[in-house]
């Protein structure tokens, strides 16, 4: 097989294999495939079954690359790159797609559970209808308590009910003891029969339970009579449509929820496609406008000093440090990267007790509102992230500026040039060309710093008069976290993935530029 | 004699210059280290609600830190959410090595078709973060969980899952560039002395990438292990939660009772990353420059 290698590349086309003819080695391969097969077409099924069936075609593609890259022969380098492949297409590229279908759909309270689902469980439903099958019954207990019914009906046939369980004829039934004159038995094996007194106590009990199958269920109405329950609603494929059986009333799907004529509805709901009604409501409804042009401008504005001050703080303090004849420089470095090495979660909490009027060192002294007032909360933010970034820049400018030429500066100062204008006409465009495509990636990175916005005051101090939980400094992707999660007003899944799209949208043209700007893409091209 | 007070007038700038820039360093140094000093003496301050204003406060002992360890008030099950961080952390940072320690050795020694398109994709993906598809991840995990608890809302390995999904990406890219730097010579007299591609990767390869594979699991840890967003929205029960979302809700809670507990925790929370740190740092500054965006 050597002899195949293609010496201009320097190593192998293909992945060279001792096992390739190893009976037990291909044997072992393909019985794992067959049970990965096995559980996931059984996980598909279940997934289909139960309405998800993005989800499933999602898995099954996923199953399918999986399939091809293990039985032939060809795609044999792919099987080192299958395992994160099949993470990356089920956990990361199917989710961006299915937040795309969600911004288009009402997904949320209230439309929570696939169609199918939601046709289920309606018509688990029952009702006691007036024209019901009565029966006399008998009440039994068992030793632990669980109770059992013997049924009679008008036309004498006796059965006998547990619940959830199907009906049993006397003859099924196990250790059935000598009936008594009105053909009830006596005993049953593993029952005790009621008697009066037992009956009364029991009734509320006995009430409360459907006995026999879930569908077409028995209940108790009275002390002596008991009835057998039917399905409520029944679904109309034809029709698409809920008909109620106790009052002929047709529920129609209007818009993910079964609705009759005067506007009654049935729950639960189910998400249904709405067009571009969502984006259509951030950009036209009056009280979603103001909060998300707000918190729009806040994002870019928060971003865009983020970088600006922690850049100029850790370029300053490179500047400052770079001298080889300061004494100490080394552990001065390591003193000033110690906010980076601390996690963030952990130091916008120290920082917001810092913060806090009650306790903390600053807000004790000087507290002009760093909670509730909205711009101090903002300058609090930037503050915050100041500390938690500046020894980021701090490390690449450092980097950056050794590796800029000394001699430059000495032409320039041969040409008269002051530190001034060697820092404006040198230093700083020289270290853009180098840093500038991180300070691209910092702007992207806390455009969706979600951790020091929930952590200083979670987006606080909330906006007045929006029906969306939104706050002065909450940036999209907190203000979309809230609207998917942070419950009290209902979670509205589809209004939070329209947000998200948008997001996606400025995130994607910055990292694109980026990539353009730096040639990472091409890099590709070359065949590294 | 003008040339001697030409140097002793340079020897004075310098002077003056080396004052200034030590001055600026103690200032920014202070900046630094405030918040740290702090939370330190809160974390020893016996009257927990109360600012002071002396770095070893009167009466100082470790009465926080003996409070949150033995979990006192049977809410703050604070090594549980160690454990549990420690888990998800180390688990993920394997399982992304081994990854994409994989695909990378592909990426740079096979060459097959689509392996250009392939790793132009995976760069892309990058694109559009998962974090933003948060909505979906969370009613995948709870479809998922319909079927397999151990894998749903609420559970590590759910989370873990989903880390994952975002394991690709620039750690294959900033692999792949590592190994592109080990000549391939030494593939090919491995396969001459008979060795499988398989063999040669375990062997000779693996140990000469040493450095990226521990830069890899270094920052998969430290960004795992700080992850606020996507175990906030995960887990739901206290005792699977991680030190991230255990401490917040902790503090955020009553914030003047629980302040001199929950220093004394973050304090003992930052140990893990300020280690992994302390081996890293040198390497750090190169893997820094490839995306390795923190605050």
């Amino acid at each position: 097989m050597a002899a195949k290698t293609a010496r201009n590349e320097g190593g192998p086309l293909r992945p060279l294999s001792s096992l390739a003819n190893n009976l037990p080695a291909l044997l072992l391969r393909l019985g794992l495939l067959s049970l990965l097969d096995a559980w996931g077409i059984w996980l598909i099924y279940r997934l289909i079954f139960d309405g998800a069936g993005t989800l499933a075609a999602a898995l099954a593609i996923v199953l399918l690359f999986i399939n091809i890259v293990f039985l032939r022969g060809a795609a044999m380098p792919l099987r080192w790159i299958a395992p994160g492949l099949a993470f990356m297409l089920l956990l990361h590229i199917y989710p961006v797609l299915f937040t795309a279908y969600t911004a288009f759909t009402n997904y949320g309270d209230g439309h929570l559970i696939e169609k199918p689902l939601a046709i289920r469980q309606l018509e688990a439903q029952q009702y006691l209808p007036e024209n019901a099958q009565v029966f006399t019954w008998t009440g039994f207990r068992s030793a632990d308590g669980q109770y059992a019914l013997w049924l009679q009906g008008k036309d004498g046939v006796a059965y006998f009910a547990k619940p959830g369980e199907p009906f049993l004829s006397p003859g099924q039934v196990l250790g059935l003891g000598p009936l008594d004159e009105n053909n009830i038995p006596t005993t049953i094996a593993g029952y005790e029969r009621l008697g009066k007194k037992e009956l009364f106590k029991a009734l509320a009990d006995l009430q409360g339970q459907k006995f026999g199958p879930e569908i077409g269920a028995v209940q108790v109405k009275s002390l002596k009579e008991a009835a057998q329950l039917q399905q409520r609603y029944v679904y109309d494929a034809a029709s698409d449509a809920m008909i109620d059986q106790s009052t002929g009333k047709v529920y129609a799907s209007v818009d993910g929820t079964f609705t009759a004529a005067d506007g009654d509805i049935l729950r639960p709901g189910f998400p249904t496609s709405v067009g571009f009604l969502n984006f259509k409501r951030i950009f036209t409804s009056p009280q979603l406008r103001g909060p998300f042009i707000s918190i729009f401008v806040w994002t870019f504005t928060y971003a865009f000093f983020s970088v600006l001050l922690t850049f100029a703080l850790g370029l300053f303090l490179a500047l400052v440090l770079n001298t080889e004849d300061l004494p100490w420089r080394r552990p001065m470095r390591v003193l000033l990267i110690v906010p980076y090495a601390l996690p963030a979660f952990i130091s916008v909490l120290i920082w917001r007790g810092m913060f806090n009027p009650i306790l903390g060192i600053i807000g004790t002294t000087w507290n002009p509102g760093w909670f509730t007032d909205a711009l101090w909360a903002k300058i609090g933010i930037l503050i915050v992230n100041l500390w938690l970034g500046f020894p980021y820049m701090f490390l690449i400018t450092t980097g950056a500026l050794q590796a800029i030429p000394h001699d430059i500066y000495e032409a320039a100062i041969v040409d008269g040039a002051n530190g001034f204008n060697q820092f404006w006409r040198i230093t700083l465009p020289l270290l853009l060309i180098s840093v500038g495509p991180l300070l691209v990636g910092s702007f992207a990175f806390n455009f969706n710093n979600f951790t020091i916005i929930d952590l200083y005051n979670r987006g606080g101090p909330p906006m007045s008069g929006t029906p969306t939980p939104a706050g002065h400094t909450d940036i999209l992707i907190s203000y979309t976290y809230r609207l998917a999660f942070a419950g009290g007003r209902g979670a509205d899944y589809g209004l939070a993935s329209a947000i998200a799209i948008l997001i996606f949208i400025v995130v994607a043209a910055i990292t694109l530029f980026n990539f353009r700007y730096t040639g990472m893409l091409e890099e590709v091209s070359e065949n590294v | 004699m003008s040339s001697s007070t030409r140097i002793s007038s340079l020897r004075r700038q310098k002077r003056i210059s080396i004052a200034w820039r030590m001055a600026v360093s103690f200032v920014a140094i202070a900046f630094a280290l405030l918040p740290v000093i702090y939370i330190f003496s809160a974390s020893i301050n016996p009257a927990s609600s109360i600012a002071s204003r002396n770095l070893i406060p009167s009466g100082a002992n470790f009465d926080h830190y003996v409070q949150i360890l033995k979990n006192t008030d049977g809410n703050t099950p604070f090594l549980l959410w160690m454990r549990n961080s420690l888990f998800v952390s180390v688990t993920t940072s394997v399982l992304v090595v081994s990854i994409t320690s994989f695909a990378a050795y592909a990426f740079s020694r096979f060459r097959f078709r689509g392996r250009q398109p392939l790793l132009k994709t995976i760069l892309l993906a990058q694109v559009f973060p998962n974090i933003l598809a948060i909505v979906a991840l969370f009613l995948i995990l709870r479809q998922l969980g319909q079927y397999y608890p151990l894998v749903g809302i609420d559970s590590l390995g759910g989370l873990i899952l989903i880390y994952l999904g975002g394991a690709m990406g620039f750690n294959t890219w900033l692999m792949k560039g590592f190994f592109d730097s080990i000549p391939r010579d030494l593939d090919e007299s491995a396969h001459m002395d008979g060795a499988s591609s398989m063999q040669t990767f375990l062997y000779i390869i693996l140990p000469l990438v040493r450095p990226i594979l521990v830069v890899i699991f270094i920052l998969t840890f430290i960004g795992t292990y700080g992850d606020y967003l996507l175990a906030r929205v995960m887990l739901k029960d206290i005792n699977h939660f991680t030190l991230a979302v255990g401490l917040s809700l902790f503090v955020s809670g009553r914030f003047s009772q629980n302040w001199g507990p929950f220093a004394a925790g973050a304090l003992m929370a930052a140990i893990p990353t300020l280690i992994l740190f302390y081996f890293v740092q040198d390497q750090l500054q190169s893997g820094l420059t490839v995306g390795a965006v923190k605050g």
